[in-house]
Order: structure tokens, then sequence, then C-alpha cells
């Protein structure tokens, strides 16, 4: 199969009946590249898989291999002409094949000499670390080794892009960070392009070299896991990145440093992150002045027990998780808004202590009161 | 209730099955080997198969039960194939091949016997629209019993193989897809032998039943000639010659046939599907 530069979408619209499932999406993969489409169930991201597979119709736009139109929604390369490759959330290996030739059966299919097919089933085994299992069949394995299997069923095509569809979220807790690694170092020795769709911002962050969060069928930021993480371009991916602190307020003053003190149920935070992300973070304001609505986004763990310099506050612990080295904490302010907090110290619930937050920590999005984001 | 004394619930099934089934068969291998004074012989054994008009109603037989139950199943399997991901108008479609089974053999036997008789419907369609020039004769003929045993085979293949098809876990087929299959491929080498169990399945119980076809074989075809079936063989010698000894032997020879055709189609099955017996896991 031929190789290429790049792949990419070009204002891919996708309806079911009359719901559209997909607006305008555009996005480039280069190659070797390992992107992640993360968001909640139901945003489209598997969409966009099956569409870039050729095993959904699009309904409109273009996907480009290079200089190369292979689907403009009416002239469609079919998906067993593509040369990529797909894993499957639930394996959908063959039942009535032995491991062997379920690997095997794509090589199969292209009429290769046995010895070249025993030879290329022998790595790909030895690859993902089933060595011996070639007469195993499906309903003998555990899910993760089932898993490795289905990978094994994939690379061995040297597919020019392998397409990986929530294929860890039907393993345990355990095997779903080991399987992670495993799949992070074939990455890194294959240097497949990769496309990966996940609801767990944990994986997303962990293999990407970018990240494309969605919601609603539209793209809300790409970025490297370091950009989503730090600096989220909107509310919603802020959200799903993890900052639980989410509070609607006002802007009371812009101080001439560029920070800024908003009121939450009056409470005064001095706020010195960014408004909008990393593109306001120049001019922190923007357009929004003073009594603009807004909300803050603040992430559990960069709240801090004790005194501090700023953003001092009172708070009375409700309920405390052991999570190991850290408790997770929800503790109710004097203004009546809950507050996540982690830390290392021993909490207990009931107890009243002093927080404080660094104002660099707190990030600005505009927003209105009733404008109530959905939560992720 | 401890635990020894569970088995008790087994009893009531066990009872029906000794008196329904166990029972009769036994009964009737004994009057198949036993002479009317109830001595033991192989007489009626030799009877039948030693009277060329006896024994020429098991080619008969198989003659139309085969070839229905082959037109059943390889029909079904298109059909459910492309039904597999439900269809608009599937619960209509359902209905009116259901049906046929509902009512019953004798009452779809007297309707085709009108439907298709000389004057017919179907026949008078056929002449206006000038596709035949005189009237076909569709009843009183083996053509009449085969085209029954299809009207009343194919629904229940066809459903049975669609439960089994619209099992398989649809991502299968985009797997294979996605490694380079066709769409013959997929159906070749994934959908068949995954189905391969059902098929042996419908094929058995659809063989059976027109192995053992009677009422129409003497309602639509020609029971005193060229579709007089083991069946009405077994007829006549019981309660039309009153020797149960020799009607319960030819019973006896018909259930050997079919359990010969289901061996050998377990085994064509064997062949076909090594692999687990879970199809399309998770």
């Amino acid at each position: 199969m031929k190789d290429f530069k790049e792949i990419s979408l070009r204002n891919l619209n996708k309806s079911f009946g009359t719901t559209q499932v997909l607006h305008d999406f555009n996005l480039t993969l280069k190659k070797g590249e390992f992107v992640t489409l993360l968001g909640p169930s139901g945003c489209g991201k598997s969409t966009v898989l099956n569409c870039i597979a050729g095993l959904t119709p699009i309904t409109s736009g273009k996907i480009y291999i290079d200089e190369e139109c292979i689907d403009d929604g009416i002239h469609t390369v079919p998906a067993e002409k593509r040369g990529f490759g797909m894993v499957f959330q639930n394996y959908a290996l063959f039942p009535h094949l032995n491991v062997f030739n379920n690997i095997a059966f794509g090589l199969q299919l292209k009429k290769l000499p046995r010895p070249v097919i025993a030879e290329k089933v022998a790595n790909a085994l030895r690859m993902v670390h089933l060595e011996g299992y070639e007469n195993k069949f499906p309903s003998q394995m555990s899910g993760g080794e089932q898993q490795r299997v289905a990978i094994a069923r994939c690379i061995v095509m040297e597919p020019r892009l392998l397409m990986l569809d929530e294929p860890l979220s039907n393993l345990d807790a355990k095997l779903r960070i080991d399987m992670r690694y495993e799949l992070k170092s074939l990455h890194e020795k294959l240097q497949i392009t990769s496309i990966y769709v996940t609801h767990d911002q944990q994986e997303a962050l962990a293999l990407s070299d970018r990240i494309v969060v969605m919601k609603n069928g539209r793209i809300q930021q790409v970025g490297t896991p370091e950009e989503v993480y730090f600096r989220p371009a909107n509310l919603f991916v802020a959200d799903f990145m993890g900052f639980r602190n989410i509070w609607p307020g006002v802007i009371e003053e812009i101080l001439p440093g560029g920070e800024v003190i908003v009121e939450v149920k009056g409470l005064k935070l001095k706020a010195a992150g960014s408004l909008v992300g990393r593109e306001r973070r120049e001019a922190p304001h923007g357009a929004m002045g003073v009594g603009a609505p807004v909300f803050t986004a603040i992430r559990p763990e960069d709240v801090q027990l004790g005194e501090g310099p700023a953003n001092r506050l009172a708070c009375r612990i409700e309920v405390v998780e052991y999570l190991g080295q850290l408790n997770q904490a929800a503790a109710l302010m004097e203004n009546g808004v809950r507050l996540d907090l982690r830390t290392d110290e021993r909490i207990k619930a009931g107890e009243r202590c002093g927080a404080w937050i660094p104002p660099e920590r707190i990030l600005l999005f505009p927003g209105r009161r009733d404008e109530a984001h959905e939560p992720a | 209730m401890n635990r020894r004394n569970l088995w008790l619930f087994f009893l009531p099934s066990l009872a029906f099955l000794v008196l329904l089934f166990v029972y009769p068969f036994l009964n009737g291998l004994y009057l198949g080997l036993t002479d009317a004074e109830g001595n033991f012989t192989l007489g009626n054994f030799t009877a039948f198969f030693g009277d060329p008009w006896e024994r020429r109603t098991i080619w008969v037989t198989l003659k139309i039960a085969l070839p229905a139950t082959l037109i059943n199943v390889l029909l079904a399997i298109p059909f459910a194939y492309y039904m597999r991901r439900g269809l608009r108008g599937e619960k209509v479609i359902t209905f009116f091949l259901i049906l046929p089974i509902t009512l019953g053999t004798v009452l779809v036997s007297e309707g085709m016997l009108t439907y298709m008789g000389p004057k017919g419907w179907l026949n008078q369609f056929l002449m206006a629209t000038g596709i035949v020039k005189g009237p076909v004769q569709f009843t009183h003929n083996y053509l009449g019993v085969l085209l029954s045993l299809v009207i009343q085979g194919f629904p229940f293949a066809f459903l049975m193989l669609l439960g089994y098809i619209s099992g398989i876990d649809p991502n299968l087929e985009r797997a294979a897809q996605m490694l380079g299959a066709t769409k013959w491929q997929i159906f070749h080498r994934i959908i068949f032998p995954l189905v391969a169990p059902g098929i042996a399945i419908a094929f058995c119980l659809n063989f059976v039943m027109a192995f053992s076809v009677f009422p129409s074989a003497v309602l639509l075809g020609q029971p005193s000639g060229p579709t007089r079936v083991i069946s009405i063989a077994a007829y006549q010698w019981a309660f039309e010659k009153f020797d149960f000894n020799m009607g319960s032997a030819i019973a006896m020879t018909m259930a050997l046939i079919e359990l010969l055709v289901i061996m050998l189609v377990m085994i064509w099955r064997q062949r076909i599907y090594k692999g687990a017996s879970i199809v399309g896991k998770g």
C-alpha cells in the first residue's frame, strides 16, 4: 500500500436521518502521529473513525490521503481497499478461527505464500507477547489476551493508518494500564500513524501526540496533551480535563498587572490565569470588562490547605475519599459553594480548615450564570 | 427440601418423556421386530425391503424431501442474511411467513388445490398474461407436494436462520472488511461458518418434517403412485390392512433413514465449524 504524508478530513458532515452527528469536521493527521479523539459518549468520535475507515458513508465533505481524494460522499474507496486497520472495543475476533487463523485472515486474503504468512504471524504474536497461542480459540482467552490478538491481527497487515475504537474500555483497571503502556511502546516501535478514540482523559493524555476534544459532533480543541491539560480552550474542555471547581462569578476589577478580581457569591478571588485559554494570555481580558459574567475553573489539586498569600478561604470538609497517596475531598465554603480539593494531608469529614488558591491557577472563561454548562 | 430430594423435580418431565416418547418408540420397535403372535422375527423388514413397490417409497420420499429441504434452506440463507439488520416492514413480512405454519397443512393444501388448480387464479393469471398457453398442472402431482413442502418449510427455515444470523456480532463483518475482505469473502469465510450450526439444525428439522410428509402427499399428490411416500405405506399397512407389525417396521425404517441423514448433516457441520460453540462473544 502506498505511503503518505498526511490524511486530511475536510468539512466532514454526517447525519443519521435528521440528526446531524458531525458538523464541519476538519482534521489533518501527519504520518507517524498518534492522535486521540476524546469526548463523552455520543459526541461523534466513533463516527469520525468509521467515516475514515469507510465503514460509514459520509454525508458531505472530503477525505484526502495527500492529494488523493478517497471519499467525497459520492466516489468512495471501499473500506477493504483503504489499507487501514481497526481495533474494536469488543475485539471482534472471529470465534470460529484460532489465533493463528485470526491473525492470518487478512494475509490469506492477499494470497501470500504460506511460509510468509507463518513468519508474519509469528512476528506479530511476538510483538504482542503471545508466543505459543497459535492454536487457542478466542473463547479460551481472557479479555486482555483477546485484545492483544486483535491488535496483532491489525498490525500484521502493516496498515497505513491504525484506528483504535475504545480498545481498552472492556478491560479491568490494572490490565487497562498495562495495555496502555504496551500500545504506547508498540507505537514507539512501529511508528504507525494512529487514531485513537476514548472517553478517558487519562488514556488520551498518556498516549497521544495530539488530542482532539469533541462535543456534540464539533471540535472543541486540538492540541498536545500539555496544551489541553493546562490551557483548555473552553469551559467544556476544562470540565472534561478535570477542572472540577467551576463556579459562576462576575469580574469586579481588573488590576494594572493583568490580574482579575472575580466575585463568586460574595467570595473575592484574584485570578492571574488566562481568561479564555492560551490565545488571550497575552491580552488577558480581551473584550471582557468589569461586570462581565465569567466561570472560574480550578483543579482540585491546585487548592492548597493552610495559610497562603492570596485567595484565602475557610471551609468545612464534607466528604473524604482516600486515594492512596492523596485524599480527595469535597468541602463547603462559607458562601455555600462546594470546593473540591486534593491533598496529601490527613483530613477528616466535619473538620474546619483554611485553604488558598494560587491566583495563576485560576482560569476564567466567559459565560453567564444562566448558560448552565453541561457537565462532561 | 434438601438436595437429596431435588430429583423429584425431574419426575414430571421424565414421566412426560417416558409416556409420550420412550414407551411408544420401544413399543414400535417391539411390534416391528415381532409377528402377530409376538414371536421375534425380521420378517417385516425383509418383506418391506423385498417388495419393490414398498421399497420404492424410500426413494419416492427422498426425492421429495431432499429437494424440498434444500430449496427451503438454500433460499432461507440469502433472505436471512439480507434481513439480518432488520428491514422496514419486517413485522408484516414475518407475519405472512408465519401464517402457513399456523394455518396447518390441511388448510394450506386445500387452498393450494383451488388457487393452483387448472381453473385457479394462478393459472388464469399465467394464461391471461400469455406466459403459458394451456393450464399448468401444479396439483395432484410431484410438483404440488414439493410446493406445499416449500410453503410450509421455508418460513420455518428462514425464521431459524434469521435468529442465528442476526445474533452474529456486526463488528465481525466490519473487522473482516477492514482486513480486506470483499462482501462475498465476508459471507463465505465469516458468516457461513458461524451460521453452519444453524443451517445444520434447520436442515435436519426441515428434512424430518418433509420426510414424514403425509397430508399434502395425499391431498396434493398422487398417493396411488408417484407420491406414494413412506408414511402412506406405513398408514396403509397399519390402518387399511391392520398389520400393525408391518406398519411399525416401516415407521422404524423411516426413523432410521432420518437418523442417517441427520448424522451426515452433523458430520458436514463438524467439518465446516471446528471452533467454539459460542457465536460472537462480547
